[in-house]
């Protein structure tokens, strides 16, 4: 089996020549483990889906009214042992699929760490319309539809929306997920090559939608400290009235980094006690969310 | 007076929709100018617009499905362009905000307005057929659920004319489907023609799985009805459990809408993932009951062009209750990305791939069928057999995508887009098509043209494959679906094949036109005396074609699976006539006068027009009511009468007794 699959990906690969970006030219090990997996589930059932297609083509050539050398002795067109063997084979394919499915899943659940939790950057991800933020929480700088992260490390993206539902999702690195206003969703990710990946929005959010782009940088860890630094040391802080600005709808908005961010913007994001867009006709709501104290 | 109605309403400013919507318009006159001037109405009327009858019934509904197919199919097009040219920097010739319309359109249409009655008007005029019966069991609730599933699809259609469609796409999510981000009536235009349409499939499963529990010919027991019949049985059990759900789901939304209320709202206490899942609580089962009569179409076209018995019926019956059941139980697969934990996923994700099983067993029943038999390739055979190579593989990429990690990568793809047009016309549209060439005989009572129906058929199949195999490489490249604008300039070579095959497609179509024509042009050579033109073995092969109102002048007699194939078989095809007087529904204007009011009401409903919503839903009531009282709703055909229209039917050949 290790090896079959391994000839069907250099097949699939080939077909794709010169496919770059998609999800079979894999930077990270959660998408290397999802295209192995998208592999290894084809060839499991194509085991069984090339004999059909061809048992299909073959019986209905064969057993043409017009061919007379076709076999069709009379009888009882029923039998049990056929029936039989009806029923296992789709039934043993299942059965191999639940294992698969049940073992991936649980290895590549989006909230799984990988390796240490502690070792992994934070980063907080707001979809807005129609532009993706991107908050460093822990270094305190933040950027617009660019993603500056260090390789070989496990990144812990936590996302919400200030608007509509929203899927992010970068190809190359592997899993999309849910960025959903009102609540979090949670996703490890990890780059182990350097390079520009193109990540966007994976789920219809309106007009702006098709430009709702953003490109996730990975660089060597002194590359990222060092851009930390530049972001840090210059450009505008995204506060209130920062945010309120940016919340406003846009659309392909060219990436821009903030040095500082309001502390808490994420949650206040989460429980709408920031301005936005989905929010914008909250004070005529009957149930107008409490402002927190403290935030 | 007119709520929101404003002459703004009219795109006056952009010509395209303008045009598009003038041409329409001038059509529908032109049809309408003939019908009148050629005195055609009062026939109309009668003989179609308020019958009651299964047939006539089926007919309609596969009429309303072919031509919303025509307005499915342009929106197809426009999108297939647009993604062809708008690259890189170019934007196309379809702004964002018409070209979501568009594409919302295009599901919207595609699943309600022309899968939906296609399938549908296959069961109205088969199911009583073959189950020996005279009509279904409440005839008249019949001709209600067909014209407001009309009524649902003007209303859409009138979206084009008078303001807008919604740009929420098939799925109209919260929050974007709410005020706050829609607050035009693109989506109450959405909203209310599902409720009303809705309504009429609701009404559609009550009477049909009635019709096939209780009204059966003698001697027709459940273990020997056709497998078409076990499937609509099927399919309109689903109906009656899933599409409550839907309107329910639609009832909350319309209440954030009108009433500012907060079911899926972001704030106020709303919750947005809820409607994903009721969504497909409705949508997932929904998907089977498209297929479910598709396959039982399979099932009665592969025995009869094989010339044999159906391999295993006991299987075919129970996989497709198997189906039927595990439907319900994999709705999550729609959306194993939106933060589910692993046991959820995997659970949902093993339960989707659990359904292969069953439909596995029904290829390989169909296949085993072939097996010895001998296959002649007439267009409904053709249509089976390329529905097996290419359902295979859309059950393949569907189990692809029931793995959760792998969808994780593949969610909301084109490589998704390309998996639901696999099955979607590989399975239900191809079935539909291969229906209506197997059935349009006894319909009618002459063939369909042979050599286009074949032409017909290797456009839809290759165009299938040209369109949807690009589709399928650029999902994998990381293309997601919905995208007005193409990011990634080296995808347009496999967009311009796609397009190129969605031309073929067309082609495909223009030969169904074609067929169509030829055929009621040459149908004096074309007739079928017989009623039986294929050698069928189901008892709608036993009566005249087209089948007299009554169906059957005196009731079969079932002794077994295949029923009409052992009477060929047994010699007795022409029972002695010993005629006795039949009950008839009458004819009701009933159905067309509760839809004309339910069209004024959506609309009203749609452009906040509240008196006239009062005034319409009153209307729709006292309808209702009047029809309820009525007890005259039933006629006599005398034995005489029956004689009659046996005797001019059989004269040429009579019966050998």
């Amino acid at each position: 089996m290790r090896h079959a699959p391994n000839a069907a990906a250099l097949i699939i690969a080939a077909t794709l020549a010169g496919c770059s970006g998609g999800i079979f030219d894999p930077k990270g090990p959660i998408a290397a483990a999802q295209q192995e997996l998208l592999i290894n589930s084809t060839a499991i059932m194509l085991v069984v889906v090339i004999p059909v297609i061809l048992a299909t083509l073959g019986f209905a050539w064969w057993y043409r009214a017009s061919n007379g050398r076709a076999r069709r002795p009379p009888g009882e067109n029923y039998e049990g042992r056929i029936e039989f063997v009806t029923w296992s084979i789709p039934a043993l394919i299942v059965i191999l699929l639940s294992g698969v499915i049940w073992i991936s899943t649980w290895q590549l659940d989006p909230r799984r760490p990988i390796g240490a939790k502690a070792g992994a950057l934070r980063v907080e991800v707001v979809a807005l319309d129609w532009k993706w933020l991107f908050i460093y929480p822990d270094l305190g700088v933040a950027a617009v539809n660019q993603l500056v992260i260090p390789v070989e490390t496990p990144i812990r993206f936590v996302l919400t929306s200030a608007t509509v539902m929203n899927s992010f999702f970068i190809p190359q690195l592997g899993s999309q997920i849910y960025a959903m206003g009102g609540m979090t969703t949670h996703l490890y990710l990890l780059a182990d090559k350097p390079g520009e990946y193109s990540g966007f929005s994976a789920m219809f959010s309106g007009d702006g939608f098709s430009d709702m782009r953003f490109i996730a940088k990975a660089v060597p860890a002194g590359d990222f400290n060092a851009w930390v630094k530049e972001v840090s040391g210059a450009g505008s802080v995204l506060d209130d009235d920062g945010y309120a600005a940016l919340a406003k709808p846009s659309k392909a908005v060219p990436p821009r980094t903030y040095r500082s961010v309001r502390p808490n913007l994420f949650e206040h994001i989460i429980d709408q006690t920031v301005s936005g867009p989905g929010n914008a006709g909250i004070g005529a709501a009957w149930c107008r969310p409490v402002k927190q104290a403290g935030g | 007076m007119l709520g929101r109605l404003t002459w703004a309403a009219i795109p006056f400013n952009e010509p395209l929709p303008l045009i598009s919507m003038g041409v329409v318009l001038i059509v529908i006159l032109a049809v309408l100018a003939l019908v009148v001037i050629k005195g055609w109405v009062p026939y109309l009327w009668r003989e179609w617009l308020t019958s009651v009858d299964h047939k006539r019934i089926g007919v309609m509904y596969m009429t309303l499905g072919l031509v919303m197919l025509l307005r499915g199919f342009a929106d197809a097009i426009m999108m297939r362009t647009q993604q062809t040219i708008a690259i890189g920097d170019a934007q196309g010739y379809l702004p964002p905000d018409h070209y979501n319309q568009i594409f919302s359109a295009h599901g919207t249409i595609m699943i309600f307005f022309v899968a939906m009655p296609l399938v549908i008007g296959l069961m109205n005029f088969v199911v009583p057929l073959q189950l020996g019966a005279r009509d279904v069991a409440f005839p008249t609730l019949n001709s209600v659920s067909f014209w407001l599933t009309a009524a649902g699809a003007l209303l859409i259609n009138v979206s084009l004319v008078v303001g807008n469609f919604a740009r929420t796409s098939w799925w109209n999510y919260p929050p974007l489907s709410e005020l706050a981000f829609s607050p035009d009536v693109g989506v109450d235009y959405y909203l209310w023609s599902l409720q009303i349409s809705g309504i009429g499939t609701v009404l559609t499963g009550v009477n049909f799985v009635t019709t096939i529990l209780k009204v059966r010919a003698p001697g027709m027991t459940y273990f020997r009805m056709p497998v078409f019949c076990w499937t609509a049985l099927a399919a309109n059990m689903l109906i009656v459990a899933a599409f409550p759900i839907l309107t329910a789901t639609f009832v909350m939304l319309l209440l954030d809408r009108y009433l500012g209320m907060h079911f899926f709202t972001n704030d106020g206490g709303g919750n947005p993932m809820m409607y994903p899942n009721l969504f497909w609580a409705w949508g997932h089962p929904e998907v089977y009951i498209l297929i479910l009569p598709a396959f039982g179409v399979y099932s009665e076209v592969v025995a009869t062009f094989s010339g044999k018995a159906l391999f295993s019926y006991r299987s075919m019956v129970l996989a497709t209750l198997g189906i039927c059941i595990l439907s319900f139980m994999v709705w999550l697969h729609h959306f194993f990305t939106m933060g589910a934990g692993a046991d959820v996923n995997a659970f949902f994700g093993m339960m989707s791939t659990l359904i292969a099983v069953p439909t596995g067993v029904k290829i390989f029943n169909w296949l085993f069928t072939m097996f010895r038999g001998r296959v002649v390739f007439t267009t409904p055979m053709l249509y089976a057999v390329g529905f097996m190579v290419t359902f295979v593989i859309g059950g393949l990429t569907g189990v692809l995508l029931a793995v959760p990690p792998v969808d994780f990568v593949l969610h909301n793809s084109a490589f998704l887009v390309a998996h639901f047009h696999n099955v979607i016309i590989g399975g239900v549209v191809f079935g539909a098509l291969a229906g209506y060439n197997y059935w349009f005989p006894k319909a009618f009572g002459f063939t369909l043209d042979e050599r286009l129906g074949k032409a017909s058929f290797w456009c839809w199949l290759v165009g299938f494959y040209l369109a949807f195999t690009p589709l399928y490489v650029l999902g994998l490249k990381g293309m997601t679906r919905r995208l007005q604008h193409i990011p990634d300039p080296s995808w347009q070579p496999w967009l311009l094949v796609a397009e190129v095959g969605a031309i073929v497609i067309f082609a495909g179509i223009l030969c169904q036109i074609a067929q169509l024509y030829v055929s009621i042009r040459g149908r004096e050579q074309r007739r079928d005396l017989s009623g039986d033109p294929w050698n069928g073995r189901t008892l709608e092969w036993a009566t005249a074609s087209p089948p007299p109102a009554y169906n059957f002048a005196v009731l079969p007699q079932v002794e077994s699976i295949d029923a009409f194939w052992h009477m060929k078989q047994a010699g007795r095809n022409a029972p002695a006539p010993s005629y006795v007087t039949i009950e008839m529904p009458r004819n009701s204007p009933v159905g067309f006068v509760i839809a004309f009011f339910a069209v004024v009401t959506g609309f009203a409903l749609i452009w906040h027009i509240w008196w006239l919503v009062v005034l319409g839903f009153l209307a729709a009531v006292v309808m209702v009511l009047v029809a309820g009282w009525s007890d005259d709703r039933e006629r006599e055909v005398s034995a005489a009468e029956i004689a009659q229209i046996e005797q001019a039917r059989l004269g040429p050949r009579q019966p050998a007794e």
